[in-house]
């Protein structure tokens, strides 16, 4: 769905979706060759070169195995996660318990597994009502009359400055705690970053040729936005979102901590780690596990969030140093 | 500066007033009737509307909007639902354990990053800078939450070197022990804040590497290290100042989640325990003072950013 911004200089105002690079093979070539062949310039070279860095083969892989596991989960854990079994309770790491137990003999290991589902959900629930505040906000802040454009500026200014986790206190203290309160603190909170980052973007795009060429060509402002504008500032707006899924991972573990999150019913890393902690005097290894899974859930997305803006960099793709040069960009710092 | 200052304390003000409005309506208006949940499913009517006239829900929303920010700018931030005592006086109470917490943790942050930030800036390429970087990275993902307990594992079950849990309940007056109860709950904030500051102050490093200024010096026979020490330094301390307010929510954040995992009697876990009673107009309170100490952060380290930058008053 993203074109890097390198491709429009040859784009077309209409159509500008259909008829994109026809491979030799039909097919949509994700690794290996095209990687190194700038030349052909097609819709899903950002992909080559993402997996062309470590960071983020690395990101890519952690998050396939994520949902891979969520899937798998939904279907399938080794042992029934809530299945209570005293008799083996603090079962240590062995086989069939590949982690262990915990204080009701409940299989850790199946118990992550579930724990992945409501990670993935939580995650894609919070990036798309992200995308949807921070487009919705981005377009008006950059698009609309100039009274409208700056008092939205002003005002996602002042929403930034409110952490997350105080916005899904605030619902929890009203509606009690839910997965959905975290989808939604977390949803709006990121989805104000996302417009902050992504407004400037989308001014700048506004006054390329294409965009005005687009206009002169007959196109309607909904239809130029839609073909020209979204997808030009798509790669801003992904590497954003996956810094964001990053925080609602965490946000989530967090908040089920706490008891404002997933109800004691549901499997959650987060409320693993709440009851894992009261036995942490006499079985302190047990909290390791749901807390690798976080960690390692949480860097896959950031890492795949900063090689996203290394593949995508329009400054990039022109010399063979400019990887070198965008290290060099100050991160934005994710709240 | 004056034309900088007015317009920046304008917007602090309009953020506060947003804030406020935003704490306001979502407590007050969307969860129906609070006074339906203070009385319980089983009130009558009647009980209802007593609650409601003690509340003073029963008049329109402005006056009551209005009368809270008036009580706010007097000083008085409400009082809670459930004790009677004003919020003002359990958060100036909580706040003893909570500062302490805050400005431990973010000692720790700063200490911990900006030397290993400009290290592995410095050395990147080498393997200790990567280790560095590496290391950073992964930290800034772990949840502060296990980070604590992986603490508590190490150093007050294995080591028993410090509390697991719990303050002294002479607090202060017993400052040794307040002290030590604090350290591990501070380390926790601290390293994994640390972690993110250290990525940012390596790319600001990184950054500064490149400026001209740190060129030339390069060029006039000093080494590259001594050149980036010497002028680029300055440039990363100013840029640090700047992502300081956001490290000061993230503080707030981080204290909020370990002052209940290390039972630490603070405004974090008043606001969790408030929160989970329902004590709404306590809730509003203290996630007002909050907020408000969070924009206010932002305001001053903005004036201080400007005052000390010399590019930044160039530009003005």
């Amino acid at each position: 769905m993203s074109i890097p911004p390198r491709s429009t200089s040859g784009d077309r105002p209409i159509p500008a979706h259909d008829g994109q690079m026809p491979r030799p093979d039909g097919g949509v070539d994700a690794g290996g060759p095209a990687s190194t062949a700038p030349p052909r310039r097609s819709r899903w070279a950002w992909l080559a070169r993402l997996w062309a860095l470590s960071t983020g083969r690395f990101g890519l892989i952690v998050v396939a195995v994520v949902v891979v596991t969520a899937i798998v989960a939904r279907f399938w854990t080794p042992f029934d996660p809530q299945q209570v079994d005293i008799a083996n309770r603090w079962a240590p790491p062995s086989w069939p318990h590949v982690l262990g137990t915990d204080a009701t003999g409940r299989d850790i290991l199946s118990l992550l597994m579930a724990g992945a589902r409501t990670t993935v959900f939580v995650a894609v629930g919070a990036g798309l009502i992200a995308t949807v505040i921070g487009v919705a906000l981005a377009a008006l802040g950059a698009l609309t009359v100039r009274w409208v454009r700056e008092s939205v500026a002003v005002f996602v200014d002042i929403l930034i400055a409110f952490p997350v986790l105080l916005i899904a206190m605030m619902i929890s203290a009203v509606w009690g705690g839910s997965l959905w309160v975290v989808i939604w603190a977390v949803g709006i909170g990121f989805g104000v970053n996302i417009a902050r980052v992504t407004r400037p973007e989308l001014r700048r795009v506004l006054h390329s040729d294409f965009v005005l060429a687009g206009r002169a060509s007959g196109l309607t402002p909904a239809q130029n936005l839609w073909r020209h504008l979204l997808p030009n500032v798509a790669p801003v707006f992904i590497v954003q979102l996956s810094w964001g899924m990053a925080v609602a991972v965490l946000a989530e573990a967090g908040l089920s901590y706490l008891g404002f999150g997933a109800p004691v019913t549901e499997p959650s890393w987060g409320l693993l780690l709440a009851q894992l902690q009261q036995y942490i005097q006499v079985h302190p290894l047990s909290v390791v596990w749901p807390g690798l899974a976080i960690t390692f859930t949480v860097l896959g997305l950031n890492l795949l969030g900063d090689a996203l803006r290394e593949a995508t960099d329009p400054t990039l793709s022109r010399s063979p140093f400019a990887t070198r040069r965008a290290r060099l960009h100050v991160p934005e710092v994710v709240a | 500066m004056i034309r900088y200052t007015l317009t920046r304390f304008a917007l602090l003000l309009l953020g506060l007033l947003v804030a406020s409005v935003l704490i306001f309506l979502t407590l007050r208006v969307l969860p129906g009737d609070i006074a339906q949940l203070i009385g319980g499913v089983n009130s009558s009517p009647a009980q209802i509307a007593a609650i409601r006239e003690r509340l003073g829900l029963d008049r329109p929303l402005a006056v009551q909007y209005l009368e809270w920010i008036g009580g706010v700018l007097r000083g008085d931030l409400g009082r809670s639902l459930l004790t009677g005592t004003p919020v003002i006086d359990e958060l100036a109470q909580k706040a003893q354990v909570t500062v302490p917490l805050g400005i431990m943790s973010l000692l720790v942050a700063v200490v911990i990053s900006v030397p290993l930030g400009v290290l592995s800036a410095m050395r990147r390429g080498h393997a200790d800078g990567t280790a560095l970087s590496v290391g950073s990275q992964t930290l800034a993902a772990v949840p502060v939450v296990w980070a604590g307990m992986m603490l508590v594992v190490v150093f007050a079950v294995w080591l028993g070197w410090l509390p697991a849990q719990g303050f002294p309940r002479a607090g202060w007056s017993d400052p040794a022990a307040a002290f030590q109860s604090l350290i591990l709950p501070a380390l926790t904030i601290g390293i994994v804040e640390g972690a993110m500051l250290l990525r940012f102050v390596r790319s600001a490093t990184l950054q500064a590497v490149g400026q001209d200024f740190v060129r030339t010096a390069a060029a006039k026979g000093l080494t590259r290290d001594a050149a980036l020490i010497r002028h680029g330094l300055p440039v990363v301390g100013l840029s640090v100042i700047t992502v300081l307010g956001l490290q000061v929510a993230g503080i707030i954040v981080g204290a909020v989640v370990i002052e209940q995992l290390f039972s630490l009697p603070g405004i974090g876990r008043m606001l969790v325990s408030d929160v989970a009673a329902r004590d709404l107009p306590k809730v509003q309170g203290e996630l007002l003072a909050l907020t408000g100490f969070v924009l206010v952060v932002g305001f001053v380290v903005d004036l201080v950013h400007r005052v000390i930058d010399p590019r930044q008053r160039e530009a003005a």
